[in-house]
């Protein structure tokens, strides 16, 4: 359960985030929707405490990252936007990698190696090194790096980023059986069918502002619209950022 | 401090496997400078002795004016070639380095008793005329002194008089202390060691993996920040002495067929010395990774990273330089200076000077000290977000 309140962050003169409020409920997967440098990056990465607010206030499941840092890391998953791979360690290790820094025991990362190979299918290629993987198998690698510890909540900064069709389709399958087993997931992606398919909540964020926040059928409903693309470009006012 | 050898331990796997890594750091330097040492000796002690053994060959202009003269140095082995036609230009276009002038008044003025003129027409500026040149001069100065003591005798004079002073040489350097060479060399390339061995690992582990993208995962697990920069910082210092340590050694290899006798050097480094030396030299590793590291941060890129690193490994030639151009006696104060202390102190060990508890514990000390005073600057520089992204 994630609640933000009133979310300020500026660099310089340039007003990233700028008053955002949100909710993000367990079993419910959040969309976090907007056109490019709307400020979804900076907002999750103040989620995961990498950047601290200038003013506003996050709790996860009752914790605030200002001040449990730590605490807080153990309770999240993120699969932020750069993936980072090693790629002089194999696909294995660099999920015990951050299995270890978790501070888990050797035996239960191994087991957990094994039970998220099967549920993202990644027996084939999970002891080679991750030099030249596709963007598919490196999607796997990351989200399996950030669930290695059985998070509660699942940040994921544009997940299908480069993705094809079919690891789409696995990545949003496995997206809803997070759901399904009562995580919270909040994911930021300018692809509008991604929220339509995925979405129980979306947050439609612009310049730094939430233009919207509703489920899929409010946001039609109030904004008037049969589709909603054009939903989204009505509330947020332009067409500005939608091809990108 | 799990956090902290999770990332040692993950940051040696993998640097293990980096053929870039291994080569900068444990090749590199272990290699290549005990092989240019040992072929900068061969080629010295080559050049030398050839042109010590070579006859010289010594064209002369006038030789009829000077019959006798021309004899003494035939009788001392000179060649003597006949006239050349433009003799300057043969000098200076480096044909020959040394043509002798006998002067027409020559024979005039040695029946007179008068100094009889001759010329040396040489280019001193060329370094492989200077023993030729030598030559010739020791000669002519031997001639001038025999036949001198010769005419004084013949005036019932005794020659003693004319010289006043007799100057003898005594040296006392120890085959030990004349081996000036290695004893700049030495300290020289192990401190370039420590700052080549460590600069690799240095920038991949913190701009490398900003570049990568890797940083920003990294950070979102919990383990404190320090943790994981001072996981890398020990990484690169392991690798920094294990390069020292492989250096050290292969020289130890190399130094046996060196060809020490003509220098007369004694450079038999005994374990003993090894780690005498190895143990001066550790803490400069320690330095060197810290300063890389907390440099390397702030670059982007490995690009922009090595663009910072050509400068830095000036900073261990300094040193060695001043000690070059001017070798100075170790004196206590100098031991708290890091890169100048291990200078000196390898340099009184190889020379076999007996080295105090009070040196070594100052030179360690501070260098340690800075060293360690880097690496507390660096492992908090993460908790700057701005050294975290590498974009945005």
């Amino acid at each position: 359960m994630i609640e933000v309140k009133n979310l300020y962050k500026s660099f310089g003169e340039v007003k990233a985030v700028n008053g955002v409020s949100f909710e993000a409920r367990d079993g419910e997967i959040t969309g976090l929707l907007g056109p490019n440098g709307a400020g979804k990056t900076t907002t999750l990465r103040m989620l995961y405490s990498l950047l601290p607010p200038d003013q506003g206030e996050i709790r996860i499941d009752g914790l605030d990252p200002t001040r449990d840092a730590m605490e807080i890391k153990r309770t999240l998953g993120v699969v932020p936007d750069s993936r980072g791979l090693y790629s002089r360690l194999t696909a294995r290790e660099n999920i015990m990698y951050y299995g270890e820094l978790h501070g888990m025991g050797k035996q239960a990362i191994k087991s957990r190696i094994a039970d998220l190979a099967v549920t993202l299918d990644m027996g084939d290629f999970l002891d080679r090194r991750t030099e030249g993987f596709s963007q598919g198998q490196r999607v796997k690698v990351a989200i399996a790096r950030a669930m290695v510890h059985e998070p509660q909540t699942v940040l994921m900064d544009e997940p299908s980023n480069g993705l094809d069709v079919m690891s789409t389709r696995a990545l949003r399958h496995y997206v809803r059986s997070l759901k399904e087993a009562g995580h919270s997931v909040v994911l930021s992606t300018h692809i509008m069918q991604e929220v339509g398919a995925l979405c129980d909540r979306i947050v439609i964020i612009a310049k730094g502002e939430v233009a919207a926040d509703g489920t899929a059928r409010e946001l039609l409903d109030r904004s008037g619209c049969e589709s909603l693309e054009d939903a989204f470009v009505k509330l947020i006012g332009s067409e500005e950022g939608l091809l990108a | 401090m799990n956090g902290l050898s999770t990332v040692f331990k993950k940051e040696v796997r993998e640097n293990i496997r980096d053929r870039r890594a291994l080569f900068n750091s444990l090749l590199l330097g272990p290699l290549l400078f005990p092989l240019l040492f040992v072929g900068l000796m061969w080629f010295l002690e080559s050049a030398e002795k050839e042109r010590a053994e070579k006859t010289l060959e010594l064209p002369v202009i006038g030789a009829e004016y000077a019959p006798s003269l021309i004899r003494f140095l035939e009788q001392q082995g000179t060649v003597i070639q006949p006239e050349p036609e433009n003799p300057e230009e043969l000098v200076l276009s480096q044909e020959v380095p040394v043509v002798l002038r006998i002067r027409p008044e020559y024979a005039e003025k040695w029946k007179e008793g008068l100094p009889a003129p001759v010329e040396v027409i040489s280019d001193p500026s060329r370094q492989e005329s200077n023993a030729p040149i030598r030559k010739v001069k020791g000669l002519l100065y031997g001639y001038g002194q025999q036949i001198g003591a010769l005419r004084l005798q013949l005036r019932g004079v005794s020659p003693q008089l004319a010289s006043p002073i007799m100057v003898k040489d005594v040296d006392l350097s120890t085959p030990k202390s004349r081996a000036i060479l290695a004893v700049i060399f030495l300290p020289y390339v192990l401190m370039i060691t420590a700052f080549t061995g460590a600069t690799h690992l240095a920038m991949d582990t913190t701009a490398g993996e900003k570049e990568r993208k890797s940083l920003e995962p990294l950070l979102i697990n919990p383990v404190p920040r320090w943790q994981i920069m001072t996981g890398k910082m020990i990484t690169t210092m392991v690798f920094a002495m294990a390069s020292l340590a492989l250096t050290l050694v292969s020289f130890r290899i190399v130094l046996p067929y060196l060809p020490v006798g003509a220098f007369g050097m004694d450079l038999t480094l005994g374990l003993g010395t090894l780690l005498n030396i190895l143990l001066i030299i550790s803490p400069v590793a320690i330095l060197a990774a810290a300063l890389l590291t907390l440099l390397a941060s702030f670059a982007k890129s490995y690009r922009e990273a090595q663009s910072y690193m050509g400068l830095v490994i000036l900073i261990p030639m300094i040193p060695s330089l001043i000690f070059m151009a001017n070798p100075i006696k170790a004196e206590t104060w100098m031991m708290g200076i890091p890169l100048f202390s291990q200078n000196l102190l390898i340099g009184e060990i190889i020379r076999g000077e007996s080295v105090t508890i009070t040196w070594y514990g100052l030179s360690v000390g501070s260098t340690l000290a800075i060293g360690l005073a880097l690496a507390a600057l660096a492992a908090n520089l993460y908790n700057r977000p701005k050294l975290i992204f590498s974009s945005s």
